[in-house]
């Protein structure tokens, strides 16, 4: 596996966990009530950071494991991974872009923050895990 | 499965009848193992850039190192 399949792993992972301890944090903060009375921003906020900072060091430690194994192979990155993260972007800007209109949507109606944040929030987290699955893919069955 | 590609090669049989391990290879044309590994089984149709790098390792001509079949 190159460097760069590696760092797209790392932040699959960890983008799906942190989206899902996210939803488990407010489900729980709500405690059956409505959604909308939930702090949400702190905890958003210290999932993504959360998220940054583990799929920073899930790319560390695994590359430094890697590279006892093959240390010639050590962040080199070549022309197939630029088309593969050409492709992978391409396919997370259509569900960024479907997660902006849904932004738009909900502002017209004036909805409450907490639906506008979050539309924003998992629109980005979903454009993740799309783009890395799709980017997992291509390494993987080929481009 | 189908492949993602059409483009059929002939790199295996090349770099075996010159020596070169799939990591001597690619590192004469510049790109990871992974990635000569994944144009040799054509599951990556490399830039016309490589594809010339390919052949000019080989000393051979584009159309010896890479073909495409007729429709």
């Amino acid at each position: 596996m190159v460097y760069v399949e590696r760092n797209v792993w790392s932040s699959l992972v960890v983008t799906a966990i942190g989206m899902i301890v996210y939803v488990v944090i407010v489900l729980q903060e709500a405690d059956g009530g409505p959604l909308t009375t939930v702090d949400w921003a702190p905890i958003m906020f210290w999932t993504i950071g959360a998220c940054i900072v583990a799929s920073i060091v899930v790319s560390i430690v695994w590359g430094i494991l890697a590279g006892m194994r093959e240390p010639a192979g050590v962040g080199k990155s070549d022309v197939r991974d630029r088309d593969i993260a050409r492709m992978g972007t391409r396919v997370e800007q259509a569900f960024i872009a479907i997660a902006g209109v849904g932004v738009l949507l909900l502002c017209a109606v004036q909805a409450e923050w907490f639906w506008i944040a979050n539309t924003m929030y998992f629109g980005f987290a979903i454009a993740a895990i799309v783009g890395g699955i799709a980017r997992v893919v291509a390494y993987r069955r080929g481009l | 499965m189908v492949k993602p590609t059409k483009v059929m090669n002939s790199i295996r049989a090349l770099r075996d009848a010159r020596g070169l391990t799939q990591a001597e290879l690619a590192a004469r044309v510049g790109v990871t193992r992974q990635t000569l590994i994944a144009i040799e089984g054509g599951r990556y149709s490399p830039t016309l850039e490589l594809a010339f790098q390919l052949a000019r390792v080989f000393g051979v001509g584009l159309d010896d190192v890479f073909q495409y079949p007729e429709e």
